[in-house]
């Protein structure tokens, strides 16, 4: 066949999903741009890609160098030392726990617990923030009041104080706080920030566009709204991390959670045998666990702030 | 307005049920009740832990409960404590000014020293100071609060022994007291907290009354004023025969509201910031410097002002958060307040104490969204409530 078709001709030289791909690319190096110009949010990407490698590392570590025995993070107990709690050594290189646990070694395994726990609470939250926020918005009338009122409901509930009573009139695993906190948070404070945002979505012409061309409900609600408040869902995921990590650290501080090891654990264990006030000669005991907490949690606090200033325009430098 | 008011009250009523309803049902709703603490007890016989649940009312069914419950609330009792074995309402009211004055004097200090460091970091943007501070802010915003008060207890009140260590007084001050004199804490405290409420009203008096006039001669009115209080304060307290006793409670709430004010300016300093990154876009701007105003007029005056209403909104609606983050706070300080009262009646299933508790945060929350809205209809010209 010599002659093609004009469709043929003006047909582009690549599949789509290649078009499409380098689009978001392109987008992504763009914003990674905006992103990049301020220094706070490469500081928290830092911490986060550290505390990443930490988790990585923990299994990998587990299988060569360490041994089960000594090194497990619950069950471990190193019977070559005769005191416990253990000074940092070459051996333990943050110390052992007064019961003989190395330290380094829970700290590492509770890094996979921490992002696990935070980033599942947290997608919890903004799935549940996205579809009621942009449901409320378009539907409105009764469906937007049940919402909101249930959003100030759970807003005036003191967040952490409800996950003290909660947590100690029933035993909670990591999963269960998990799924708490997400929704807690999704159907609270944050619904509201996405109804706002929603709404002056619905006001766009591509809304009107996409309702004249005949796209039902559903279509418009998941196809046309959620997609646009995609940033605003993920800047809101750095800050649910933030708070799921705290008060996961908060409650098993307070020994209220049913959760083998964890930074707040580690802290709750050095306060249960009487370390906490000592002195500063047992600095190893606490001060990892309360760091890694600070660290991560203003890490993903730094990534959300700086994100804040590449979505909303209005903070922008230029 | 009115209408607006009673439309929001009866909204408050609904919200303030259902709220009640729900942690009723989801605290009843775990297994066991308090009479199963002595199970272990030999003496503690079978027949007479059914006779204390019937006593306590545990074994009618629970919505006959806590409709009861709802009834005597609406009539202002609340009910025993279990384990004080004393009414709630007593508890609720010796505690509170507790919580309130600590919470109150911190988010107040807080909220200053977030607002000057925010007006300052909006305006030195992109200098190696905003980057530093917007990172050390970030970090004690977010720090491990129980981590960070035991550092703080360990390093003024145990190394240095500058601060106790904890509780809200000394009782060893309090043993040499005769017990005719009829004194007590809360008489202290109460003393205490109107002598607070009453500096505040006279500076608020004072600021307002110096606003108009240049504001060099008003920063010497301010100033002249708040010592002239401050030394009446004194005086007053200074001749009172048990002034050191007053003088010793805030002795103990020094360290805590260090630690809170570490903890939560930085709230306060970054939404200034954000806020006022965004008047400072406005045209009024412009026209303030085209005017030839100083850069300091400006930068207060025009820019920081403006801004100044989603922070105020903002502390209002954090206020009952900051108190209930006090559950963390009180119960490192072993400061006898709400939250460490709600901790120890949760931990022990002291249904009736929980549920005074959560009242006290809830009520007060609702509260705080309600002053925040008619506030704002005050702060913004623009909003009216028809």
């Amino acid at each position: 066949m010599a002659t093609t078709t004009v469709d043929q001709q003006l047909a582009f030289k690549k599949p789509l999903w290649q078009i499409r791909l380098q689009g978001s690319w392109k987008s992504i190096r763009m914003n990674w741009g905006l992103f990049a110009e301020n220094k706070i949010g490469l500081i928290g990407l830092g911490i986060i890609v550290f505390y990443t490698v930490m988790a990585t590392l923990h299994p990998i570590l587990m299988k060569t160098v360490w041994d089960p025995k000594v090194y497990d993070p619950f069950i471990g107990n190193d019977m070559t030392i005769y005191n416990h709690p253990s000074a940092p050594s070459a051996r333990h290189l943050l110390g052992t726990d007064p019961m003989g646990r190395d330290i380094l070694s829970q700290l590492m395994y509770s890094t996979r617990n921490e992002f696990v726990l935070g980033f599942v609470a947290a997608i919890i939250t903004v799935v549940i923030a996205t579809s009621v926020g942009a449901i409320s918005a378009y539907f409105g009338r009764w469906i937007d009041t049940v919402f909101m009122r249930l959003a100030d409901l759970i807003n005036i509930l003191p967040f952490i104080a409800l996950l003290v009573v909660l947590s100690s009139f029933m035993r909670m695993n990591m999963w269960m706080l998990a799924l708490v906190i997400g929704i807690l948070s999704g159907f609270g404070g944050t619904t509201i920030i996405f109804k706002a945002q929603a709404l002056t979505i619905m006001v766009k012409p591509y809304i009107e566009a996409a309702r004249v061309a005949g796209g039902n409900h559903w279509h418009i609600i998941f196809h046309h709204i959620v997609p646009n408040l995609m940033p605003l869902a993920f800047l809101n995921m750095m800050f649910a991390v933030t708070g799921a990590i705290f008060a996961e650290a908060a409650l098993s501080f307070f020994g209220l959670l049913n959760i083998r090891v964890s930074w707040g654990i580690m802290i709750y264990t050095t306060q249960a045998a009487g370390y906490m006030l000592s002195s500063i000669n047992y600095w190893y005991l606490i001060f990892p666990a309360g760091v890694s907490i600070t660290l991560l949690c203003s890490a993903f606090y730094l990534v959300g702030r700086a994100l804040d200033e590449v979505i909303n325009p209005r903070l922008r430098q230029r | 307005m009115w209408k607006y008011l009673l439309n929001r009250f009866i909204q408050i009523a609904v919200t303030l049920f259902v709220f009640f309803a729900l942690t009723y049902f989801i605290l009843d709703a775990q297994p066991g009740d308090i009479t199963l603490q002595y199970i272990d007890n030999p003496r503690f016989t079978e027949e007479q832990r059914l006779a204390l649940q019937r006593r306590l009312g545990l074994d009618r069914p629970v919505t006959e409960r806590f409709i009861r419950w709802f009834v005597n609330t609406l009539k202002g009792n609340l009910g025993d404590s279990y384990i004080e074995r004393r009414p709630v309402m007593d508890i609720i009211r010796e505690r509170a000014p507790r919580t309130v004055f600590l919470f109150l004097t911190a988010t107040m200090i807080e909220f200053f020293v977030g607002y000057i460091l925010g007006k300052l970091l909006a305006w030195g943007r992109g200098s190696a100071m905003e980057y530093s501070v917007t990172v050390v802010g970030a970090i004690t915003y977010t720090i491990f609060t129980p981590w960070f008060a035991l550092i703080m207890i360990w390093l003024f009140g145990f190394i240095f022994h500058w601060f106790p260590l904890g509780k809200f007084l000394d009782p060893n001050l309090w043993r040499k007291i005769p017990v005719e004199a009829g004194i007590n804490a809360n008489i202290i405290f109460n003393n205490l907290l109107l002598t607070a409420t009453l500096v505040v009203i006279v500076m608020l008096v004072v600021v307002a009354l110096s606003n108009k006039i240049n504001p060099r001669r008003a920063i010497i009115i301010r100033w002249s004023g708040l010592l002239f209080t401050l030394t009446a304060v004194f005086v007053l307290w200074g001749s009172y025969k048990y002034g050191y006793l007053g003088w010793d409670i805030i002795w103990h709430m020094i360290l805590p509201v260090i630690t809170l004010t570490i903890i939560n300016f930085s709230g306060t300093m970054l939404l200034t910031r954000t806020t006022m990154l965004e008047t400072l876009r406005e045209d009024y701007i412009v026209a303030a410097r085209a005017k030839g105003l100083p850069e300091r007029v400006v930068r207060d005056k025009h820019a920081a002002r403006n801004a100044l209403l989603p922070v105020f909104t903002n502390l209002m609606l954090t206020l009952p958060f900051i108190m209930a983050g006090g559950i963390i706070t009180e119960t490192i300080f072993s400061w006898p307040g709400m939250g460490l009262t709600l901790l120890q009646a949760s931990n022990s299933g002291d249904i009736p104490m929980v549920m005074g508790a959560f009242m006290f945060i809830g009520g007060l929350s609702l509260l705080a969204h309600l002053v925040t809205d008619i506030a704002y209809a005050y702060l913004d010209p623009r909003i009216r409530y028809a």
